[in-house]
């Protein structure tokens, strides 16, 4: 990485059940996700990023510029961030046009990131420019609250659980549009998350945190095809493959996907993925998530079965999980693919780390 | 001289006298109790009990309290008296200047409090979202802050000036009863009692309690619009 395009933090800060210890290089470009369970310190790292608290010690710098060291503090204001809140914390003075206003008219001056037009239309904006925040719901202001972090013309954009005061359903309205900014603005974001599903979506490097410590900060793709990648609490439990658009039938209305890095080999048929139909190009590079549950195991393949992906894969790992069931951790080409089985089946089929076997895939959805 | 509505010349002049103070005092202690009430909602000062207990002092002490130590301080041994008397502008008791000052000081609690409480409603965050909008402290302050806060201001406004108009004690004690220098409304009420003037004391209080009523409507009125704009907002 060029020393000129880097974020560095070194921060030693005592919180109340823990202490904050860290000295992180990241990337100041793409989308970096702080990922760790509530408490271990992500949104104190933000809010020093910000320069939100100003804790002694403290050396950052971000690019060329020197936000923070030693004697040397420079205000908020200052410095060329965005910054998205849990809450929207809109101006509730102001309508939602006002809001854009009030960070167009202090945006630091140079190429805007983004034109208001263009903001406006990235985030579904148009309606509801006249209305105050309390006449919107918690998903409009909050696509509101991130429209005027864009605005203002940011260098970084600093986000910190922008999803974590919506319900479910709002989320899932959401997701889009982040997944949009991430795509197709080139300003560098920091996304601040506890949830899996968001950082898989957004990604590029990811920074995890375990009360107060780095335990890892790689690129995203590479830290979830690691065997160690602490994935065993999630929810929903998955892997993340890079594949490359191959053909699409249209006689089955399918395409095939096939692993990055064996779509050059013989073996580029057998690591091939059957999924419905999508309008990429052939060539094109693409992330499938495919849920651990969708994944099941058997000891030759079968051609009399109705799942039409089967991959060829070794058992790398196995992790107990509750109500009687199995994580095992799977190496297929250079990733890791999940599957969840019940310790009967584990039992029954007589499995062992090490074995070669055939995984059977159901669904995977596809993330741009 | 013809009476204007009733009223004697000197009646006019106290009235205007007492606009004219309740006005000075209003705008000097927005200007002044703005800083104290940031820096009381602000602070983690040790300090802040202290300041805040002195603030609230003249809610709880008689006005002749505050009005004896105040002509003490300001007479020709007083320290502020020796220092006035050594810029050349002489002793203050017993002059307009003089009201103002001890109004000031008197009314203080009155416009503090309430931009205090509507600061502290306001809390830490419009605050950090202006900042990483990057709009400097100053500019936050006119730009978020005021219009945020601006019931608040309001009542501070509204508090400063009827209390200022409605004091009696401390002007006794510090200005006494000089017609068009110190004689206000509520003293000259109490003259013209003395001196068995009771139908020109009657003109001036009912003239005391309309005002007094229309400047409370005001208040509770704009509180409750306040609160109905919240809630079809």
């Amino acid at each position: 990485m060029d020393n000129n395009d880097v974020l560095s933090i070194a921060l030693n800060w005592p919180r109340k059940s823990f202490n904050l210890d860290i000295n992180l290089v990241i990337p100041a470009q793409g989308v970096t996700a702080i990922y760790g369970a509530s408490g271990s310190g992500k949104t104190s790292i933000l809010r020093c990023i910000a320069g939100l608290e100003k804790v002694e010690g403290c050396e950052l710098r971000f690019r060329d510029q020197v936000w923070q060291s030693g004697k040397k503090f420079v205000p908020t204001h200052k410095r060329t961030i965005g910054y998205v809140f849990q809450e929207a914390s809109l101006f509730s003075h102001l309508t939602a046009a006002g809001n854009l206003g009030y960070a167009l008219k202090r945006a630091n001056p140079g190429k805007a990131i983004a034109s208001l037009d263009e903001v406006i239309e990235l985030l579904g904006l148009e309606s509801l420019l006249d209305q105050y925040p309390d006449q919107l719901s918690g998903g409009e202001r909050q696509r509101i609250a991130i429209a005027r972090a864009l605005l203002v013309n940011p260098a970084l954009l600093l986000m910190d659980e922008p999803l974590a005061s919506l319900d479910h359903q709002r989320k899932q309205e959401l997701l889009p549009y982040l997944e949009r900014i991430c795509r197709q603005l080139s300003v560098p974001i920091i996304y601040i998350s506890h949830s899996l599903w968001e950082v898989s979506l957004l990604a590029d490097h990811i920074v995890m945190l375990e009360a107060g410590r780095v335990i890892k900060s790689e690129g995203f793709l590479q830290a979830i095809n690691n065997p160690d990648f602490p994935i065993a609490q999630q929810e929903n439990i998955s892997s993340l493959l890079q594949c490359k658009v191959m053909e699409h039938n249209q006689k089955w209305g399918l395409t095939r996907f096939t692993l990055k890095g064996m779509a050059e080999q013989k073996m580029a048929v057998e690591h091939s993925l059957w999924l419905q139909q999508c309008d990429l190009a052939a060539g094109q590079e693409v992330r499938l998530n495919i849920l651990a549950s969708d994944v099941s195991l058997s000891l030759s393949h079968h051609e009399d079965t109705s799942i039409s992906n089967i991959l060829p894969v070794m058992i790398v790992s196995m992790e107990t999980l509750q109500h009687g069931l199995l994580l095992l951790q799977l190496q297929l080409g250079d990733s890791i693919l999940r599957a969840k089985l019940t310790q009967r089946s584990y039992d029954r089929l007589g499995l062992v780390i090490g074995q070669n076997v055939w995984a059977q895939v159901k669904s995977a959805a596809l993330i741009q | 001289m013809e009476p204007v509505l009733g009223l004697a010349l000197e009646d006019w002049q106290a009235i205007f006298l007492t606009l004219r103070l309740a006005t000075l005092v209003t705008l000097i202690l927005l200007v002044i109790a703005t800083p104290v009430a940031w820096w009381l909602t602000t602070t983690q000062s040790k300090l802040k009990p202290v300041i805040a207990a002195i603030v609230a002092l003249p809610l709880v002490l008689p006005p002749t309290v505050i009005g004896f130590y105040l002509l003490i301080a300001m007479g020709p041994s007083g320290p502020v008296g020796e220092l006035t008397q050594s810029l050349g502008i002489g002793t203050l008791p017993f002059t307009f200047s003089g009201l103002v000052i001890a109004s000031v000081i008197y009314s203080f609690p009155f416009v503090v409090q309430p931009i205090q409480n509507s600061l502290e409603a306001l809390g830490k965050r419009p605050l950090e979202v202006a900042a990483t909008l990057r709009a400097s402290p100053l500019d936050t302050f006119f730009t978020v802050v005021l219009p945020l806060a601006k019931p608040g201001f309001i009542t501070a406004t509204i508090l400063g000036f009827a209390h200022t108009v409605g004091e009696f004690g401390v002007i006794l004690m510090i200005g006494g009863n000089i017609p068009g220098e110190t004689q206000v409304i509520s003293v000259l009420i109490y003259e013209h009692v003395e001196s068995l003037q009771y139908a020109q004391a009657h003109r001036l209080s009912a003239g005391m309690i309309i005002f007094s009523f229309i400047v409370l409507l005001l208040l509770y009125g704009f509180n409750q619009k306040q609160k109905t704009i919240r809630v079809i907002n």
